[in-house]
């Protein structure tokens, strides 16, 4: 019952914070609630015992990609409200679309209940094991059987990050710099001279 | 009792939700870009679902990826984003015809 109860809380929230974030007059309050709405998702996925990828949700989501969405929204100096000009006019395309699409995910749906779907079972070196916790389970999986996958989605993120960086990297003329093989080819003869001068006399550089 | 129907429909809405995103906000890329963190915060809520419900880890291996690709896409997008906006001024994407190396 209290899960029940849960479930829809849950399940509500999540659907009215991603309206809200499409409809949203303000782009820091869209931000505000795709945060609501993964947290909510973060939710169901605890309801029905898959505590890793919840949390991880929680971390990666809320933790980086909002707070970076958050970041370019509040650095970027932009008149929000002339973006918004389509708005109106823009609605009966995405609502005719939107019906289509619920259209197809019903009669997609529903195709379940004529029978002819079979969903199979659980392959048995995948099958969730009773003794272990979810996280256990999920960290013998991934670095067992799924290590190359895993290792791949790591690649992954070093050349998004790295691709990042040389996106947003830019020279600027009005800084010195050290130039570091300029200093290290600089020899003490080059640089320096060694002079006796005489008492009264001044010295020539 | 919880069901897989009641999964299912709740990403299916979110599902749409986030396609209805990308078409009400077309100017807006900042929008666009959560729009589809939406839908693929709805395709993780659906692959972990189907996961629990069959007793198959892979769909939450499988989500853990999904959610890696996200967030790569969501660095990159926001970074193209800013040297847009630096070389023009603006973050209008509806008349985007000029690109230049």
């Amino acid at each position: 019952m209290i899960q029940l109860l849960a479930f829809y809380l849950f399940a509500t929230l999540v659907i009215v914070s991603g309206l809200s974030t499409i409809l949203a007059r303000n782009p820091v309050h869209s931000v505000l609630w795709l945060i609501l709405a993964f947290f909510n998702a973060a939710g169901l996925m605890v309801l029905v015992g898959a505590e890793f990828i919840a949390m991880l949700l929680v971390i990666v989501y809320v933790g980086a990609v909002a707070v970076l969405f958050l970041f370019v929204v509040m650095m970027l100096d932009v008149d929000f409200a002339t973006l918004r000009a389509g708005f109106v006019q823009n609605a009966p395309l995405g609502l005719l679309i939107a019906v289509v699409l619920v259209a197809e995910l019903l009669l997609g749906t529903g195709a379940v209940h004529s029978g002819a779907l079979v969903l199979g079972t659980a392959d048995a070196a995948t099958a969730a094991p009773q003794n272990l916790s979810n996280t256990a389970a999920i960290g013998a999986l991934l670095y067992g059987r799924y290590l190359f996958l895993f290792e791949t989605a790591g690649i992954i993120l070093t050349v998004a990050m790295i691709g990042a960086i040389v996106l947003t990297h830019r020279k600027r003329g009005d800084v010195r710099s050290q130039n570091i093989s300029q200093q290290n080819a600089r020899r003490p003869q080059d640089a320096t001279v060694n002079l006796k001068p005489g008492v009264g006399q001044g010295v020539e550089l | 009792m919880i069901t897989i129907g009641h999964y299912v429909f709740v990403s299916s809405v979110l599902f749409v939700l986030g396609v209805l995103g990308i078409f009400l906000n077309r100017k807006n890329i900042i929008i666009i870009l959560m729009a589809i963190e939406l839908i693929l915060l709805s395709v993780n809520i659906n692959l972990v679902a189907f996961s629990a419900f069959l007793h198959d880890l892979v769909g939450q291996i499988f989500a853990m990826f999904v959610l890696t690709v996200a967030a790569g896409e969501a660095a990159i997008g926001l970074a193209i984003l800013v040297i847009y906006f630096r070389g023009r001024g603006t973050i209008a994407v509806d008349d985007v015809n000029r690109m230049k190396g």
